[in-house]
């Protein structure tokens, strides 16, 4: 979309002092927001970090490296669980938190193996009974799952003398913003060519020397743990945990946000996010509609406009700045 | 002896139902490539037709007759109104699974918001509680019944597919399809009605499964994941995998269900997806893909 003229300046991030204005406002909007809208918008915006974290996760497995997965909803329960086990047993936040991103990562790598010999629908089905599978596990084991009260998990402590809506706001917008820069970095480090590589052409990039087993794996432990972070912060927001919350509708959700948002892009990861959260809160009057609105979403925007949100975003700021040239 | 017959039977006839769902998911696969994801919630919304037509005190024979050609006309609406267009801007083969996720969330979500959530009984012409008694083994009407539907279901099939002129359009179609369109077969209106005719196949297997299961809008995703798991096991573009995929796993799963436990009878289906993907992922009875470059 921009003319790019060095290497030095596709790295960089923030390309025009216009967008760099931009960013700013838009991040200064977002660390005053607790301060002056009442507690549920904080809390809604919470979810919306917290879901854009798993929604990247799903974009740099789905949208860069082009293998469908349907089995995030596995790996958000693994994340959520390995996370209030470990609260319960008193090791402290940042510990729990990586951990729980560190076993659903494993849990990751083991699901990726059939992705090396499947392709597309396949991968899709292998995921799906994978994410069916720990959702079966979890309900009939009570060890695992806390029993039919659920699990309770300690709730963040408030830091700094906050409140505890704003510490805990505070937190998850760290952590996402964390994430949000890894994810930029990644996707424009070797790694993240390799992905795009594999996406547009498994065999030729192969050829090309991209490792397949290699990077599709890796591509498979990073999305997870990126989704297992999710759960762990979903658990330290919720406070219980209970298998219910990790149902095949979740996984779909994850990935309406991922094709609503934009395939392959960071900005459309997070655009998604806030769609998926935000439309079941404005219809909360008309729950059973809402996945009518997701289905309807997605098939508008596969036919009309395959890059998602943040394909919308773009043609309106090419737009803006050439107006009123066309 | 006698108990694993026993379970073999009650599995067999589980298992024709698993294989309709599987029929129908293979018939539009193998020519369209697509993975059908609403694939359980056409079926659903059939059912859900029925039950209305039955409510309004119209006998089964009709009732049911309608339910399945209109659960048919839901999916090829979809094909004219969505498919094509999306077809007719390049989208993606990933599009176009994804375009029926899309639909099945629509339809999951009208249902819901129709009928309401709260589990109904479904009433049905066989019974689940009388049962047969032959030798020592017992199987209750409504099995005896969805293991006939199965059967006779597969068979009028594979009548159409290789008897007829529609079926060797159909499978002219999903061999190759521009060769086709230059002989001149309506490509278009083949693949419409193979749409139609995997979704009544849905609907009939949900008409079967809802008495014993009970009425509400998710009733068929279990059957429908299922029915996938059967499919791939046989082999995504075969037709009879399909059939002996769905009676293979519905003996499996009720064997795992009496020998192990029953906690462990869903879970079964999807490691047996991920053993066969593993293994032999064209399935069974499959053919082997090759790519090229």
């Amino acid at each position: 979309m921009d003319l790019i003229e060095s290497y030095r300046e596709e790295l960089r991030l923030i390309r025009k002092p216009w967008t760099g204005i931009w960013v700013g406002m838009i991040f200064f909007a977002v660390i005053l927001l607790p301060w002056f809208s009442p507690e549920y918008y904080a809390y809604i915006a919470t979810l919306v970090f917290i879901y854009s974290i798993g929604v990247q996760g799903q974009n740099i497995l789905i949208g860069y490296t082009g293998q469908i997965s349907f089995g995030q909803a596995g790996f958000l329960a693994i994340g959520a669980f390995t996370f209030g086990h470990l609260a319960r047993l008193g090791s402290p936040l940042p510990i729990n938190l990586f951990c729980a991103g560190l076993v659903a990562g494993l849990f990751g790598l083991i699901v990726g193996f059939p992705s090396l010999r499947l392709k597309g629908p396949y991968l899709a089905i292998a995921t799906l009974g994978f994410g069916i599978a720990i959702y079966q596990i979890l309900v009939n084991s009570e060890l695992l799952s806390g029993g039919r009260m659920g699990l309770s998990v300690p709730k963040l402590d408030p830091f700094f003398g906050l409140t505890k809506s704003i510490s805990i706001y505070y937190f998850n917008l760290f952590i996402a913003l964390l994430f949000t820069l890894a994810s930029y970095n990644l996707i424009s480090s070797y790694i993240g060519r390799a992905f795009v590589a594999i996406r547009d052409n498994d065999i030729a990039a192969e050829v090309m020397g991209v490792s397949l087993t290699h990077y599709k794996l890796l591509s498979f432990a990073i999305s997870s743990f990126y989704t297992g972070i999710q759960g762990g912060l979903y658990a330290l927001l919720m406070g219980y945990l209970e298998p219910n919350m990790f149902t095949f509708m979740e996984a779909i959700t994850l990935f309406v946000a991922v094709i609503i948002g934009g395939l392959a892009s960071v900005e459309g990861s997070i655009f998604g996010a806030a769609f998926v959260i935000l439309v079941p809160q404005i219809f909360s009057g008309y729950k059973e509609l809402v996945p009518v609105i997701f289905g309807v979403t997605i098939i508008i925007v596969l036919i009309f406009e395959p890059l998602g949100l943040f394909g919308r975003w773009m043609k309106m700021r090419i737009y803006l700045r050439n107006w009123p040239f066309r | 002896m006698e108990r694993f017959l026993q379970y073999s039977i009650s599995g067999l006839s589980t298992g024709s139902l698993y294989a309709l769902v599987a029929l129908g998911l293979v018939l539009i696969y193998r020519s369209t490539r697509i993975l059908n994801f609403a694939h359980g919630d056409m079926a659903t919304a059939g059912t859900f037709f029925a039950f209305t037509l039955l409510s309004l005190k119209i006998p089964f024979g009709p009732s049911f007759l309608i339910a399945l050609l209109l659960g048919g006309g839901v999916a090829m609406a979809f094909y004219f109104l969505i498919l094509i267009p999306a077809q007719r801007r390049e989208a993606t083969l990933l599009g176009q699974i994804i375009l029926t996720l899309g639909l099945g969330l629509i339809l999951q979500g009208l249902i819901s918001y129709i009928w309401g959530t709260v589990p109904q009984s479904f009433p049905f012409p066989l019974s689940d509680s009388k049962v047969w008694k032959i030798g020592g083994l017992v199987i209750s009407e409504l099995g005896i019944g969805a293991l006939g539907v199965g059967l006779i279901g597969s068979f009028l099939l594979y009548l159409l597919v290789q008897r007829t002129r529609l079926g060797l359009a159909m499978r002219a179609t999903s061999e190759n399809l521009p060769a086709s369109q230059t002989l001149g077969i309506p490509t278009r209106r083949v693949l419409a009605l193979s749409w139609g005719l995997a979704a009544l196949l849905g609907v009939l297997a949900g008409i079967i499964l809802a008495p014993a299961l009970l009425l509400d809008p998710f009733f068929m995703l279990e059957p429908f994941l299922k029915g996938f798991a059967a499919a791939i096991m046989g082999g995504l573009n075969s037709l009879p995998g399909a059939i002996v995929g769905g009676l293979l796993l519905g003996i499996a799963e009720s064997l795992a269900g009496g020998y192990i436990s029953v906690a462990f009878k869903n879970t079964l289906a999807f490691l047996i997806i991920i053993a066969v993907l593993m293994i032999r992922p064209e399935g069974l009875l499959g053919k082997e893909f090759k790519e090229r470059v």
